[in-house]
């Protein structure tokens, strides 16, 4: 099931105005569309850092570790790491979108769904693998697009270390489960 | 005119000429700005509660121009301290309700000025049970949390709502063992001399000083500098008194009789930079004004004067009451003993419990040993050792490291759990650590006896490490 409801993106022609990269066009972009590029671009920077970086330094070369609390330990920041940091210098940067990554296993229980559509879609795509989640939904008065991406275990180190978390609500995760999703909201213009 | 309108004519006058003079107060300075103070300024912030300008920084200034200023001042520390809650981790519209209920995004809504009546330790103005409007089940999650008060998460010496990296669970597990003295309990030794842009030879004869013949001090004067690192490493008279000359005629023009910090900035960026964030030296940060200027020149920019003792609220000599507070208060010229600025300086202006109890505290007695040569290098605590500790200091780009005295005596201090990492476990183990500090009248008598508080944190890590270990252990259940 697709619960997607895109909506056109007015573009130049004057109304609420968002021009989000070179992408868009003289039609506009769906928020959709706009959602699965950012996604693809996220998804695909974590991977390489996951597989580049932490894999090969820390799981093939065993030249150095990867670990929560990197700065005190001289470590490389976890895969999940590199990614929230990069979510928040985005929100330093703009309020065009905003992203996270949360589960409904979440090791800091700050990151569990805190809104309907979020605990919605991260369920849907835990059961409905290969399937994004797209929605609406207000927030402080606002109107937002949010779409949610599966969140899988691609390393064995992601499976590891969430079984293992001594603040892990769930400890039998396994290669390919999903283990939560991102989150990527776009506020709609009025 | 009749004499009613005569005493309407003088009654508007006079009041448009007070409403002027305080409009005048309020936007350029002056007298009449001390009055027109809303409500008593916090300990942080009464120094420079006169340069009205160091937080309004425009006259109708948005809530964003305010936690500019703010973040200003404030900023790089919280970025240092790895503040546990930055705006950026409240911006996502998935907290829209938990802004509403607490605008964590702006520092003001914590830390309102001007409100003695509800300002409480570390200038915060909302009730003490603040945590509970997001962390409310915190107990789900932790058993050993349930039922505990809101009001005692960062009062009890476990957690801080910015400063945490001493105080995170599993830093408070890694250290969980520790010895209350360390093996061998020393600081780090002397600092990294100023990074200076060519290396000048080392001066040894006192005829190669060149301050003017006009401006010649006693032997003392040349003596005393002959001595200092300062001649040493080639700074001459006019080093200091005439910064940048080039010539004897140079010296002679640029010739200033008592150079203030902006002189030993030249050299000494760092150490002024935190000298200028902290209680001594707040006053003379750059753009802090007493008076700007305007009105056809009736009013000029003026800075602030640097701090003195009279105008402290920590309890001081009255002797000192009229020193002024510049680097050379504590550091003489031109000896500029750095043994005599880490404790004598100290102990010359405060006139507190904490201070008057350091003489005979087991700190001084090492200072004692290591000066007398029956302790190691670097086993003294002086006031300086916790206050102005040696730091290692990160160049942003470069990685670069060195060991600076920082200037700024309060940093550690908002609040005291700040000192534990970068002082306290020099020497100490974390338990012991937390606890002292934790202990005001421990705090109060220079650390002399054994803390009689003892806060759980540590412990409670350690239980639930057990709970976990005994969980993994039981035979699982069919």
């Amino acid at each position: 099931m697709k619960i997607s409801k895109t909506v056109k993106i007015a573009c130049a022609s004057g109304l609420g105005v968002l021009l989000i990269g070179a992408g868009a066009s003289a039609k506009g972009l769906e928020y959709k569309d706009v959602a699965d590029m950012l996604h693809a671009v996220m998804e695909s920077d974590r991977t390489v850092y996951t597989r580049k970086v932490v894999n090969r330094l820390a799981v093939k070369e065993k030249v150095i570790k990867a670990s929560e609390h990197h700065d005190d330990e001289k470590t490389l920041p976890l895969p999940a790491q590199m990614f929230r940091f990069g979510a928040e210098m985005v929100a330093e940067k703009t309020d065009k979108f905003t992203y996270s990554l949360l589960s409904v296993w979440p090791i800091n229980k700050q990151n569990a769904p805190r809104t309907d559509l979020e605990k919605k879609g991260l369920e849907f795509v835990a059961a409905n693998k290969g399937q994004n989640f797209y929605g609406e939904e207000s927030l402080g008065g606002k109107k937002y697009f949010t779409a949610v991406y599966a969140d899988t275990a691609v390393a064995k180190a992601c499976v590891s270390c969430h079984n293992e978390h001594k603040d892990t609500p769930r400890t039998d995760f396994k290669m390919g489960d999903v283990m939560g999703g991102v989150v990527i909201r776009i506020p709609m213009a009025e | 005119m009749g004499r009613n309108a005569t005493f309407w004519t003088i009654w508007l006058i006079a009041t448009l000429a007070g409403g002027a003079v305080l409009v005048a107060g309020m936007v350029y300075g002056g007298k009449s700005r001390a009055s027109l103070l809303i409500g008593e300024t916090t300990s942080g912030h009464h120094q420079i509660e006169l340069a009205c300008n160091a937080c309004h920084s425009k006259p109708f200034g948005s809530k964003d121009d305010m936690q500019n200023a703010c973040m200003g001042c404030h900023g790089e520390d919280l970025k240092v301290s790895k503040d546990s809650h930055p705006k950026k981790k409240f911006t996502d519209p998935r907290n829209a309700d938990r802004l509403e209920k607490l605008a964590a995004t702006e520092c003001i809504t914590c830390h309102t000025e001007h409100r003695p009546e509800i300002t409480h330790s570390m200038g915060v103005t909302l009730p003490t049970d603040y945590c509970a409007l997001c962390h409310e089940d915190v107990g789900k999650n932790r058993p050993s949390h349930k039922g505990l008060s809101f009001s005692t998460c960062a009062d009890a010496g476990c957690h801080n709502y910015h400063d945490n990296r001493a105080l995170y669970e599993d830093f408070l597990e890694k250290h969980a063992t520790q010895a209350d003295l360390a093996a061998t309990p020393v600081v780090a030794l002397k600092a990294d001399p100023p990074e200076v842009e060519s290396e000048r030879p080392p001066i040894t004869q006192l005829d190669a000083a060149d301050a003017p013949a006009a401006h010649r001090g006693d032997n003392k004067v040349a003596s005393d500098w002959l001595a200092t690192a300062h001649a040493k490493s080639g700074v001459n008279c006019s080093g200091c008194h005439a910064v940048g000359a080039k010539s004897a005629d140079e010296v002679a023009a640029k010739w200033i009789a008592k150079p203030d910090h902006a002189a030993c900035k030249t050299c000494h960026q760092m150490e002024v930079k935190t000298f200028t964030q902290g209680r001594h030296g707040m006053r003379l940060a750059d753009g802090l004004l007493a008076e700007t200027n305007g009105l056809f020149g009736m009013f000029k920019d003026k800075p602030l004067s640097p701090m003195s003792p009279e105008l402290a609220r920590l309890p001081m000599q009255s002797k000192a009451a009229d020193k002024t507070l510049t680097c050379t208060t504590c550091h003489a010229a031109h000896a500029f003993n750095t043994a005599k600025a880490e404790v004598d300086a100290c102990m010359s202006c405060h006139d507190d419990d904490h201070t008057k109890a350091y003489i005979g505290s087991p700190h001084h007695r090492l200072l004692q040993a290591e000066q007398a040569g029956t302790g190691a290098k670097g086993s003294g605590v002086s006031c300086a050792t916790c206050h102005m500790p040696r730091e290692t200091h990160e160049d942003p780009e470069t990685y670069e490291e060195r060991l600076l005295v920082t200037h700024n005596q309060n940093a550690n201090l908002r609040p005291n759990e700040k000192m534990i990492r970068s002082v306290c476990m020099s020497c100490h183990g974390l338990g012991f650590s937390i606890d002292a500090l934790a202990d005001r009248s421990l705090v109060d008598r220079n650390f002399t006896g054994r803390p009689s508080v003892r806060v759980e944190s540590i412990q409670w890590v350690m239980n639930r490490l057990k709970e976990r270990e005994g969980k993994a252990d039981a035979p699982e259940a069919d």
